[in-house]
């Protein structure tokens, strides 16, 4: 007899229907519908499926799901929540800090990748509300970006933990004079990953 | 009432590879192969201008009407409006753009203009999203589409407030006579989500573009926010009612194109233990379907099955010796004065030669490919990420064997694809397994299938020399390439159909690029020969993004360092005053502005430290746009660790509709051009190949990534050209010079591993 599989996903106790050994992401996509977690490589190379269990970032690619039963999944979904939880705030955001620092850097190319780019840059800064750069580096090196975003990511973390430890919104992105053509040349502001 | 500033704006980018200018299939070279291949090079507004004159009497392209405005957009009666697009988004924002495009030309706000998801039901047909080609070639038919609407309903508004249409104003979708803001109507109450039905002229006057307000502007993208609160649907999420989960079953990793893979023996029943798993087979194309996802995963894994692979692959260490082996066909591609004669001229020369090694480099998309069909008897559904979806909906027509307007195709974006990755391959083998299983399919690549079976960008060998006189100036230069062209028949069709392997035809498709070598200089005698490998003994090749223009500038531009070391002038000194061309001189003056370029001659600065550091200055370009780079490196001479500082990259591509987008495009540029410099190679033995995932096919990684500073050139008075990917060869050509001017030594082959720059650096 198979042990019955239930796991807390995004605060919701789900029983699991799939097969034990199946890996967590495909629960997640397929049992679920979830489409936070993605399908990047099932080798935990380069983190697109990544989910926090019990605020840890896993690869849910290569995680049986008997392994996390009883435990606890945050996926990309359900971020807000848990930051909430975190924060003991009295209503969950819209967003959790990371999510809206990205949006607001248009940090994301395919996005492809934002998923683990996300939950880990969200697991470090639930550890380490003032990461350095070397910090951030080193933490973020797991998560690949075939598009070459980096930079941008860098720029929303350091911005994400800025917000958090002032409880406040970091700067407004550079917007847009309507109708402002600019005749010559413009440079744009140095993205920084180093 | 011309169309004088109707080229004048438009945009930029396509994340992705291209078909060259100088030599694509033409489209009766397209039907008399059968439609296998790609189209597409044109808009739909040109369609009739150009290829109906070019194709068979009656011949027109598949989809809706071009020259109906109904085609291109909607208005509904909440004062909204939907546009449709022909072209896909691809992450590089250009669905956001060209809704800036059409809401300018409209007069409406952002909040008013949406799109609908490219299908063949219901989407023009504007060709593939190739070349960065997005806003260059789509914009144009969109905002005629949008002035003639517009037009349209001044007319329907000037009857109904009953005054003159040159006495209305329109703002937000709000017609009102001048001076009388309450007489006043809307577009949604003129012709509310009811047909046009009125031709396109394209005569129609188009706005100004000093009149613009929305582009220009940077408004942020409309994909972004459910792509980072996990509610925007990749391909990879799609489910079908009733569908088996499907996985291919191929060698890790391909062997020689010309030979695909030929089962030799097939145990069905080694899968019998997983429910409901099953084997698909036709021919030598073999995929398994389960109920189960995880099933499908391990019935792939588990079924056994043998394959013939023949080891005639010459391997990776020797492809170049292999290619320049060959017998190849030759072209010469441009041929300018006598190169020959300057080089054998008595007056004072200086020269600079040499010969490099680019390697097969991988699109690797992040999301492994995938596709779902449900095909029947009489017609099929198949939702797929191809990049021109008509074209796949006729190759993969005639491979179930129906009529194309029997297959609805219909995109999703799948990650980054960076030119013509699996997609095609992905969208057919489900269409065939659907077809065999007699019900919806999802077929989702594997990381070993995506990497084993990409139909990579090919390896190259140049050779170049460039002469200049003894006051710098350039006075000839030649460029001979070797390499295979790209593939013509997908892997998927190849070994269900048997339908043997074929390139593109002979000197078209794949050649040397005039823009990158030496088209940026003023140089009196040119010549430049492609020399086309077959590529049947070699891997499947496709376009990856700026196709081989990385290899091109990284020969190039080095040999122009060599030289301006012999001329003991300052490397960005050197190029300018080769350049006649404002445009480059305009990029290449940006670059070194914003890099603080301090002159003094490549390597003149060579340290004897064990980190020794480096700058270079690069030009390159993909095709219409122009791009240069400067980059700052470090180099370690113990470890043979190359690491890139600081990047600046400079694009001018006409007028940027969204510079914001731009500025994006030129950071991945960069950061991607810095991969496949350090760290991008292909590897295979002579069976087949071997990089299979990130850990033998590594890609640059957050703590490797340079510092980035993105320079849009803005040009309000140029037609918009592509931004997509003509920054990766100015960067490859930088990148290469600061090693240079680091180090004194001359890298012959990318990437830049240890294990080459410790070669290199030991036999200097």
């Amino acid at each position: 007899m198979t042990r019955e599989v239930r796991i807390r996903v995004n605060g919701q106790l789900k029983r699991v229907e799939s097969a034990p050994d199946t890996p967590l992401l495909y629960v997640l996509t397929d049992e679920m519908h979830l489409q936070g977690p993605r399908f990047g490589c099932g080798l935990a190379q380069c983190g697109s499926c990544s989910v926090l269990l019990d605020g840890a970032e896993i690869r849910s690619c290569v995680t049986p799901v008997a392994a996390v039963n009883g435990k606890s999944v945050t996926t990309l979904e359900g971020l807000p929540r848990w930051y909430a939880e975190q924060k003991k705030l009295s209503h969950v955001p819209e967003l959790h800090p990371v999510q809206q620092t990205v949006i607001e850097e248009q940090a994301v190319q395919c996005g492809y990748c934002y998923n683990g780019l996300i939950i880990k840059a969200a697991e470090l800064l639930s550890k380490n509300s003032r990461p350095s750069d070397q910090e951030i580096r080193t933490a973020m090196n797991g998560h690949l970006c075939r598009c070459g975003s980096y930079p941008r990511m860098m720029k929303a973390i350091r911005s994400a933990s800025e917000m958090m430890r002032s409880g406040t919104r970091a700067a407004e992105s550079v917007e847009t004079r309507p109708g402002e053509l600019a005749v010559n040349v413009a440079a744009g502001e140095s993205e920084a990953a180093q | 009432m011309s169309r004088n500033t109707a080229e004048a704006a438009s945009r930029e980018p396509a994340l992705d590879a291209t078909l060259p200018t100088n030599g694509g299939m033409g489209r009766r070279d397209f039907l008399k192969a059968g439609g296998a291949l790609i189209v597409g090079f044109s808009s739909a507004a040109v369609l009739a201008d150009t290829l109906l004159a070019q194709g068979p009497p009656g011949f027109r392209m598949p989809g809706p009407d071009p020259t109906q405005i109904d085609t291109w957009l909607a208005i509904h009666s909440d004062n909204t409006a939907t546009v449709y697009i022909g072209y896909v988004e691809l992450g590089q924002g250009s669905t956001t753009s060209l809704l800036q495009v059409s809401a300018e030309e409209l007069d409406l706000d952002m909040n008013q203009v949406s799109t609908v998801r490219v299908d063949t039901k219901m989407s023009p047909n504007q060709g593939g999203t190739y070349s960065s080609s997005a806003i260059a070639r789509g914009s144009p038919a969109i905002r005629q589409a949008a002035a003639a609407a517009r037009l349209a309903l001044l007319i329907m508004a000037a009857e109904r407030l009953e005054s003159p249409a040159d006495n209305l104003i329109v703002a937000k979708g709000v017609v009102s006579v001048a001076g009388k803001p309450g007489r006043s109507v809307t577009y949604g109450e003129l012709i509310g989500d009811k047909r046009f039905d009125i031709q396109i002229t394209g005569h129609e006057r188009l706005k100004p573009v000093a009149e613009y307000t929305l582009v220009g502007s940077r408004p942020p993208r409309n994909d972004i926010p459910g792509k980072v609160r996990g509610t925007y649907t990749y391909l990879q999420h799609v489910r079908l009612p009733g569908m088996l989960h499907g996985r291919i079953v191929r060698p890790r990793g391909q062997g020689a194109y010309g030979l695909g893979a030929k089962v030799t023996s097939l145990d069905e029943t080694s899968i019998a233990h997983i429910p409901g798993a099953r084997v698909v087979r036709k021919s030598d194309f073999v995929g398994v379907v389960a109920p189960r996802e995880w099933d499908a995963v391990r019935a792939a894994r588990e079924l056994k099955i043998t394959w013939d692979m023949p080891p005639i692959l010459p391997g990776s260490d020797d492809v170049y010796e292999a290619m320049r082996a060959e017998k190849t066909f030759d072209h010469v591609v441009l041929q300018r004065g006598d190169v020959d004669a300057a080089f054998g001229a008595a007056t004072p020369l200086h020269t600079a030669s040499g010969t490099f090694h680019c390697p097969y480099q991988a699109h690797a998309c992040f999301g492994p490919n995938g596709a779902l069909a449900d095909v029947r008897s009489d017609s099929a559904l198949l939702i797929c990420s191809s990049q021109d979806v008509y074209t796949t909906r006729g190759t993969v027509a005639r491979i179930l064997g129906l009529q194309p307007d029997q297959v609805r195709a219909q995109y999703y974006e799948g990650s980054g694809t960076y030119g013509h990755s699996c997609y095609d391959d992905a969208a057919q083998a489900a269409a065939i397994m659907s077809q065999l299983a007699g019900k919806p399919v999802r077929l989702q690549f594997m990381r070993w299938d995506e990497h084993g079976w990409d139909p990579y960008g090919p390896a190259h060998v140049g050779e170049v020399r460039i002469a200049a006189d003894a006051n710098g100036k350039l006075v000839a230069y030649q460029y001979d390439g070797w390499h295979h062209n790209w593939a013509a028949v997908e892997t998927s069709q190849q070994l269900a159909l048997g339908t043997p392997a074929q390139e593109w035809r002979l000197g078209a498709a794949q050649q040397v690029n005039p823009s990158d070598c030496g088209g940026m200089y003023a140089i009196p005698n040119v010549k430049l020969v492609n020399h086309q490998v077959d590529g049947l003994k070699y891997l499947k090749a496709a376009w990856l993004r700026s196709p081989l223009d990385l290899s091109f500038s990284f020969a190039s531009e080095q040999t122009m360092d060599e030289l301006a070391r012999k001329l003991s002038m300052d490397a960005y000194a050197f190029r300018r005053m080769n350049i006649a061309n404002e445009r480059w001189q305009g990029v290449l003056d940006a670059v070194a502005r914003a890099a603080e370029w301090n002159p003094r001659p490549p390597a003149s600065q060579v340290s004897h430290e064990t980190v020794v550091r480096g700058r270079g200055i690069g030009l390159g370009t993909h095709l219409t746009s122009y791009g240069a780079a400067v980059a700052e490196i470090e180099v370690n001479r113990e470890t043979g660790q190359v690491s890139v500082k600081h990047l600046y990259g400079a694009i001018d591509a006409g007028l940027a509709v969204n510079p914001a987008f731009i500025e994006n495009q030129i950071s991945g540029q960069l950061v991607q051009a810095t991969s496949r410099m350090l760290k991008e190679e292909v590897t295979f033995n002579k069976t087949n190949v071997t990089s299979l995932d990130w850990n033998s096919y590594p890609i640059l990684r957050f703590e490797e990534c340079p510092e980035v500073t993105p320079i849009v050139v803005q040009r309000i008075d140029q037609r918009s050209t592509g931004a997509g990917e003509e920054v990766m060869a100015a960067t490859a050509g930088a990148i290469a010079c600061a090693f240079f001017d680091a180090t004194g030594v001359h890298m012959r082959e990318f990437p830049l591993t240890p294990r080459r720059v410790l070669a290199a650096l030991h036999r200097s």
